[in-house]
């Protein structure tokens, strides 16, 4: 199956550079931590502030690692060998995508709790973040991609997609913050929860479309 | 009688055309323009309720229609161009990105302007503004995304994609900032209840928006043929347009 194959390989290429796996998530931490030394310790504050703060850093932090999505293939002529096979260009982005959220996306998950715990979020509402990013970090990663195919050997392309990605990320912000923000109030949060999941299941099923035009147009 | 509708899709026999066509657009922009302003600042009556500051919404409205309307449109050529590799179509869409964020810019300068004595503050994170906002966000990534890349051929294909994304995604995301906007209701700042309006205000209203729409072609037009004459610089038309120009 071309997906395993290329999640299988993505994740080989990165075990080998675990650095770039630690550059993300230690600029996570490092974001994340600067809040409190900007505003102020004030517990209540931070209490209220924590949900929007992780995840506006894990959008910074999973967009900073977009460019690196195609860019090593591009280089060195794979990319255009996986354009060039039989295979579904779709279900190759898939994978590639999906190993990036393997890669980026789940250290943060597995991170935000403690991060969470260090701005005091009661244990629900700690459950909620993960859950949320859990949901939230796959599309980020599906969206990212078609940012990193357009901007693909683009000189000064890693801004560029930050101008692109960065907005159109905002409705999973929303309602990834919103649906802690409402645990914390006391008011459900199934709404955010199955919003968030609606937007998951419509990029999985646009996204790598996108994408694979995107690289199309970007190897032409 | 059967007319070739494709006669006008080669950019070279649309760039005389447009030429005959901006000085009607641009006519009647200006005299619309005109017969609006006055229409608005002398024939239509004083708000009982915000004074005289209402009048900003003979530029604010248009204004804001226009940058809503605007990315559709390009979004629409930038399509077409991709599907059916029509160049014009395309270029259409490039000439369109700078008017759609000028307009978008606008609505948002009027809004604050009008939300400083109303309000009494010059921005409020309210559903509206902030979805203004995020659409010059998206402008300025289709313009950006297509200055980054020299060869015009993938820079056409690659904001057509960012345009279309950015099209599936506006609905989404105006949705998300309204739900978000009213579980947040923070200030009690309300504009969607309008208050009837007077008829010559409306009259005024819909003069200026005729006016954008005029304005919007007229530049448009003048736009894509400046990008038709630099994108065919190498052809013979051009060539033989420059001798002509030249002669006389």
């Amino acid at each position: 199956m071309i997906i395993m194959w290329i999640i299988k390989r993505d994740l080989l290429l990165a075990i080998r550079r675990q650095s770039d796996v630690l550059t993300t998530l230690f600029f996570f931490v490092i974001v994340v931590s600067l809040f409190p030394l900007s505003v102020g310790p004030e517990m209540n504050m931070l209490r209220a502030m924590a949900p929007g703060v992780v995840w506006v850093a894990a959008l910074l932090a999973s967009m900073l690692s977009l460019n690196r999505m195609f860019s090593n293939d591009y280089m060195d002529g794979t990319l255009e060998q996986m354009l060039l096979s039989p295979q579904s260009l779709s279900l190759l982005v898939l994978g590639k995508a999906f190993a990036h959220w393997l890669v980026t996306g789940i250290p943060l998950v597995i991170m935000a709790p403690i991060l969470g715990i260090q701005y005091d979020l009661p244990a629900e509402a700690l459950v909620v973040l993960t859950l949320t990013l859990l949901l939230g970090t796959p599309v980020l990663s599906l969206i990212g991609a078609i940012g990193a195919a357009l901007t693909l050997g683009l000189r000064g392309g890693s801004v560029l997609i930050s101008l692109l990605v960065l907005p159109l990320y905002i409705p999973v912000l929303i309602f990834g913050a919103g649906a802690v923000e409402a645990n914390m109030a006391g008011i459900g949060f199934d709404a955010h929860l199955s919003l968030l999941g609606a937007f998951l299941l419509a990029s999985l099923a646009l996204a790598p479309w996108a994408t694979a035009s995107s690289l199309r147009v970007s190897l032409e | 009688m059967t007319i070739n509708w494709f006669k006008y899709s080669s950019p070279a026999s649309f760039y005389s055309l447009a030429g005959k066509m901006i000085p009607i657009f641009a006519f009647a922009a200006v005299i619309s323009l005109v017969a609006g302003l006055y229409v608005g600042f002398f024939v239509a009556p004083t708000d009982f309720q915000q004074g005289e500051a209402y009048r900003i919404i003979f530029i604010h409205v248009p204004a804001a229609w226009m940058s809503m309307f605007l990315y559709v449109v390009m979004a629409f050529w930038a399509g077409i161009g991709l599907a059916f590799n029509t160049r014009l179509s395309s270029m259409f869409a490039t000439a369109i990105a700078p008017t759609g964020a000028m307009f978008t810019f606008i609505a948002l300068w009027t809004g604050s302007l009008w939300g400083k004595p109303m309000w009494g503050t010059w921005w409020v994170w309210d559903a509206r503004l902030t979805s203004e906002l995020i659409l010059l966000f998206l402008y300025i990534g289709f313009m950006s995304l297509q200055a980054a890349i020299d060869d015009p051929r993938r820079a056409d294909k690659a904001g057509a994609i960012i345009a279309l994304v950015g099209v599936v995604n506006i609905p989404i995301i105006y949705f998300s900032v309204q739900w978000w906007n009213t579980l947040h209701q923070g200030a009690s700042v309300s504009i969607n209840q309008a208050p009837s309006m007077a008829s010559t205000m409306l009259l005024g209203m819909l003069i200026m928006v005729f006016a954008s729409w005029m304005y919007s072609i007229a530049i448009i037009l003048k736009r894509v043929r400046v990008i038709i004459i630099e994108r065919e610089s190498h052809t013979a038309w051009v060539a033989e347009l420059q001798k002509k120009d030249s002669i006389r």
